[in-house]
């Protein structure tokens, strides 16, 4: 009777054990690598929703923003209190019409199919770099993309000259360094599930320039979550 | 004693019961496949590929019926008829270590459905072949005038350049029907996978290496354009929708992405079978 | 606790994490961060991989694999038994009975069937959905990878290592392994992998799955390295265990075993050995050239510097395919082995099974290419694969003959080892089915990187070898215990792991030629109905196992009830022994006179003990 009760005890403390190295398993898993999600307000101008969207790209995220890789490129969104957050995946209403302003901090590596060096996508397939209204840039300038594939969207960011004066080292980057604006704006459809990432090969020391960040959500990856 | 008599007795009639059956089953089965089953495998009739492919299969299901109706046929009737008795002592059964002529009969059997499954599959696949990738040098190529459309992919994104439009290049795939193309597929990075589903076409993208495949478009459809090897994150994203559209449709499409392509035309470089990325990309 | 002071897994774990450290301060030392091209700036590439290997080396020297030959190059003699008669500490170090191996290699690879099991539940969480994201896509595609390849790596020697050296040596009439610390290496190097691979999800995880494609590889993240070294130890591990295999089956048979009174069991350990004694180093090979393209700026396998991603497609494939009648090779064995037994027959056409598991071993080395037929080989391959893959089912359709044939007139029990068998023939008939039309290149067109793939190879693998292997397990696990598995819960297992695995798997064929590639993370909407049943039905076959488990507990925990020594009736020599086998095996090597297939025929028994006094060390 002893041993019995032994072994239902060990039993139990096995399964328990168990139950736990599992649950700890899927906890790192569904949080590794990925991003919280972000609401972006929306305002209504004549009825149809309408969306400003305000996003930076900067060299090097910073210990603050992500503690484990501070040297990854990475994107970051400007929230309703004006402070920079790191997330990738943003809800965004429907049958909407999205202003975008993007400040590049970063500098240019280059696309490496030239063809993304046109806007596409965008009203009148033109967006503005710097106030002036551009339908190409020169490839090699291009420091990183904003695509949303499924829209047949893609938009180069060119990048801040190589010789710039005050550029930004690790985020937080304030307006006053050295950088790009770029605006453009598109439409959101029906509800879906649209992922978004940079086509542009910025990530420095991997393999074509895309592995690290360039395959991580959370920085040069993300999902615009329409509903 | 007798008792040698009646374990001889029912033997031939175990055997013979089940090749009638398996017979009688196969004879019904087979054509009911071949007619209701068959044609309808995907991938469908979007192209020549494709119906090609349909073809093959209802060939194969075909042949394959009556072997899948004789190893039913033999466990159902085996499983139910050589049961131990239930309850009652563990008996051995008769010491059969072979037979000649089964074997033979097998060995024989076999190796004539295998071999001609692959010679029918070496001749479908001769024809113009079959919608696979087939290399930068095919060996089976159809004859005729052929539209050259390269499919570049990327992480993670196709796109497409048409050579006689001035190396156009676009993000969709539209193609114009009841045309022989013939698709140039490579990579600017890592391995993909080409697979236009409903046109039965599949070809790796390899960086540098310029993979070809034929396809005869029929009448005007949408397709689903899948990556079909695994290429880092946005893999399972990597889908689009192409579309067959008639020739004054495509031509309306061509002079549209012209004027798209204009500016970014001076930045491009040549048209050619494959492109060499620097592997050192890095920023700054 | 003087037993706690020598080498056991204890201090393995020890001498593994500083060895692990002296790893990673060894390759800073060489190399500062300052490595560019492949080097994260957080990690230095180099640290993670000899880090890793310095961890392993520690390991196993903390196990006490240097113990032997440090003394034989001091001069002392050569000895063999070390803690075999120990109680169960033996089980956690290394030992060189040949039957504590065997368990165990059941327990561990058990361990990490459920491992990768698990991950193959989360794969199936996150499909149940086109639209919702339960994992990031980055995460699932590691979690994707260690499924495949925790499964690849340690099934394959899912019955060699627990079965194989069980019995092997017990079949033979010999007392142990012809190399017994190599026998018990081969386990340690194992679990030191998987530990090592399930570690992927700390270093950014990895992007290819199991077949680990470059260049995509070279372009992953540290958590590569993991994916690596473990299939690269794998390697290491599953050569020596055919090794070892061929060398005792060859040299230690006992008098009177000649090669046509083998038991058809050790046939098959004998093709699958030769298999993996030549195919497991060429991927030890390709993994080492990955990890150099990875640390030592290498360029094997990266096109744009003069590499070539098909040199990687084809060694691996060369492994690959091979690699997959590693794991199918068993399985025909075991149905082979344990149809005569449970149908009183003897095994029907002896030769023909042998020359039907020679003639797969053989054929498997002539159609990887298989694999490659979209990716753009030259056009006159294709072809001769296509033949040549057909040709492989004719030796393959042998097994079933002298399977169906030994069931032909036989009294059939109906036991839980048994149904496992006969489940064998319907899945394998399905999957080999279902490899034909994969093998016709113009139908391989639509399902190559599909689904249909994915059911194909679920259907051989999971339904050739994991069924076959749980019938070993309640087929012999009486034997190696000495204690019984409950039958009414084996047969609720069986049926309800046999219905799941098919509501699962046939669905994926119509998913595969429905359009839906392999390894997404999302599929077109329309397909959404198939993936909830395939998702549910897997998370019913999941639970079956765990079913399985509660059995195992139960019957060997709880209820011990003492299992007869030929619970079974078998004349096989293993069943004329006690259960559980005592330590020496036999007390006189035995004299064979016959195969073990007598049933019917004028009962003589299969071997005696010799007359002389005990036989061979």
């Amino acid at each position: 009777m002893r041993a019995r009760t032994w072994k239902l005890v060990g039993t139990v403390v096995v399964v328990a054990a168990v139950g736990v190295l599992i649950g700890l398993y899927v906890s790192k898993l569904t949080t590794e690598a990925g991003s919280p999600s972000y609401t972006v307000p929306v305002k209504t101008v004549n009825g149809k929703p309408v969306v400003d969207l305000t996003i930076e790209t900067v060299a090097a995220v910073g210990p603050e923003l992500s503690p484990s890789h501070p040297d990854f490129v990475s994107y970051l969104i400007r929230n309703a209190q004006g402070k920079w957050e790191r997330d990738t995946v943003w809800h965004l209403p429907a049958h909407a019409t999205v202003h975008v302003t993007i400040y590049n901090f970063d500098g240019a590596s280059g696309l490496r199919n030239s063809y993304l060096a046109r806007p596409q996508g965008t009203d009148g397939n033109t967006y503005t770099v710097d106030g002036k209204t551009l339908d190409v840039i020169n490839p090699d300038d291009a420091s990183h993309t904003f695509a949303v594939p499924a829209y047949g969207l893609i938009v180069a960011l060119p990048g801040v000259a190589d010789d710039a004066k005050n550029q930004c080292g690790y985020a937080p980057c304030a307006l006053s360094m050295a950088h790009r604006t770029i605006q453009f704006t598109f439409h959101t459809g029906s509800a879906g599930h649209f992922r978004w990432q940079c086509f542009v090969p910025c990530a420095a020391g991997w393999l074509y320039g895309f592995g690290g960040p360039m395959q991580t959500i959370g920085y040069m990856d993300g999902f615009l979550n329409v509903a | 004693m007798s008792a040698t008599a009646p374990t001889t007795q029912p033997g031939p009639n175990h055997a013979r019961r089940v090749i009638v059956a398996w017979i009688v089953f196969s004879l019904i089965a087979t054509p009911l496949v071949a007619i209701f089953v068959g044609p309808n495998i995907p991938p469908g009739n979007g192209s020549d590929q494709a119906t090609q492919q349909v073809f093959d299969n209802t060939v194969m299901v075909a042949l394959l019926t009556p072997v899948i109706c004789l190893l039913l046929v033999f466990f159902v009737y085996a499983l139910a008829q050589f049961r131990k008795q239930r309850g009652g002592d563990i008996v051995d059964g008769p010491p059969l270590r072979e037979h000649r002529m089964v074997q033979l009969l097998w060995i024989v059997l076999t190796s004539l459905t295998v071999l001609f499954l692959a010679g029918f599959g070496t001749f479908e696949l001769l024809q113009n072949g079959a919608g696979g990738g087939q290399g930068p040098s095919p060996i089976a190529v159809p004859s005729g005038q052929k539209l050259q459309v390269q499919v570049i992919a990327q992480q993670w994104e196709f796109t497409y350049r048409y050579p006689s439009y001035g190396g156009l290049e676009t993000s969709q795939l539209i193609l114009p029907a009841d045309t022989l193309i013939e698709l140039h597929v490579t990579s600017l990075d890592v391995v993909h996978s080409f697979w236009a589903y409903q046109l039965g076409i599949k070809a790796d993208a390899n960086p540098g290496v310029d993979n070809i495949a034929y396809l005869k478009t029929k009448g005007p459809r949408t397709f689903s354009v899948h990556c079909a090897e695994l290429c880092g994150l946005w893999h399972g994203y990597m889908f689009s929708q192409g579309k067959v559209v008639s020739s004054s449709d495509f031509s309306a499409w061509l002079h549209q992405q012209e004027a798209l392509f204009a500016s970014v035309k001076q930045y491009m470089p040549a048209y050619a079978n494959a492109y060499y990325p620097d592997p050192q990309r890095r920023a700054g | 606790m003087r037993r706690l002071l020598g080498f056991n897994l204890l201090t393995g774990i020890v001498l593994g994490v500083a060895g692990w450290y002296a790893g990673w301060y060894a390759a800073h030392a060489i190399v500062g961060p300052s490595i560019d091209y492949f080097a994260d700036v957080d990690y230095n590439e180099l640290s993670v991989v000899l880090a890793y290997l310095g961890g392993v080396l520690g390991f196993l020297i903390g196990l006490g694999f240097l113990n032997y030959p440090i003394l034989r190059l001091r001069g002392y003699p050569p000895s063999l038994r070390e803690k075999e008669t120990a109680g169960t500490g033996r089980y956690f170090g290394l030992c060189t009975d040949h039957k504590v191996v065997g368990i165990q290699y059941l327990v561990g690879i058990g361990v990490f069937f459920f491992i990768g099991g698990l991950n193959a539940m989360l794969i199936r969480i996150e499909l149940l959905s086109p639209s919702r994201q339960v994992f990031p896509a980055g995460t699932y595609l590691t979690i994707v990878g260690i499924h495949g390849t925790m499964m690849m790596g340690m099934m394959s020697s899912a019955i060699l290592g627990p079965f194989g050296n069980y019995l092997i040596p017990i079949l033979i009439g010999a007392r142990r392994m012809a190399f017994p610390r190599i026998e018990a290496l081969t386990f340690w190097l194992l679990m030191a992998g998987g530990v090592i691979l399930e570690t992927t999800v700390f270093f950014g995880g990895f992007p290819t799955g199991w077949t680990g494609y470059e260049p995509l590889n070279t372009q992953g993240n540290p958590g590569m390295d993991c994916y690596l070294i473990f299939f690269a130890l794998v390697g290491i591990s599953m050569t020596l265990l055919g090794l070892n295999m061929i060398a005792t089956i060859v040299t230690m048979r006992a008098p009177g075993l000649t090669w046509t009174r083998l038991p058809i069991f050790v046939w098959g350990i004998l093709s699958t050995s030769v298999l993996m004694v030549l195919a497991a180093p060429v991927l030890i090979a390709t993994l080492g050239m990955a990890l150099l393209d990875r640390t030592a700026q290498t360029s094997f396998f990266i096109p744009s510097a003069g590499g070539s991603n098909y040199l990687y497609e084809n060694l691996f494939w060369v492994f690959g395919h091979p690699e997959v009648y590693i794991l199918a090779l068993p399985g025909f064995a075991i149905v082979l082995e344990l149809l005569p037994v449970f149908a009183r027959k003897p095994l029907w056409g002896y030769r023909l099974a042998i020359s039907g598991l020679l003639g797969v071993s053989l054929l498997s080395w002539f159609v990887w290419q298989h694999h490659l037929f979209v990716s753009g080989i030259n056009g006159d391959l294709r072809p001769f694969y296509m033949l040549s893959t057909e040709l492989i089912s004719i030796p393959t359709g042998f097994t079933f003959l002298c399977g169906m044939m030994t069931l032909w007139r036989g009294k059939i029990r109906y036991t839980v080892p048994m149904l496992f068998c006969l489940a064998w023939f319907f899945n394998f008939l399905i999957g080999g089915l279902s490899g034909v039309f994969l093998s016709d290149v113009p139908s391989d067109v639509t399902t190559h990187g599909s689904f249909f793939s994915m059911a194909h190879f679920h259907y051989t693998i999971m339904g050739g070898l994991i069924f076959t292997f749980f019938a070993g397990i309640y087929y012999w696990v009486p034997k190696m215990t000495g204690f019984q598995l409950n039958e009414t819960m084996g047969k609720i297992h069986f049926w309800w792991m046999f219905i799941a695995f098919n509501a699962t798997f046939a669905p994926l064929f119509a998913a595969g030629f429905l359009g839906q590639p392999r390894r997404v993370v999302t599929y077109p909407a329309d397909l959404t109905f198939i993936n909830q049943w395939v998702s549910v039905s897997a998370f019913i076959l999941g639970a079956a196992q765990l079913f399985f488990v509660f059995n195992l507990v139960y019957s060997l925990v709880f209820k011990r009830i003492p299992a007869e020594a030929n619970p079974w009736e078998s004349k096989s020599i293993e069943w004329q022994l006690p259960s559980p086998v005592p330590v020496y095996n036999f007390s006189k090597i035995p004299v064979f006179s016959s195969d073990p297939y007598g049933y019917g025929e004028p009962a003589r028994p299969v071997a005696v003990p010799a007359s002389s006094p005990a036989g061979r060390d």
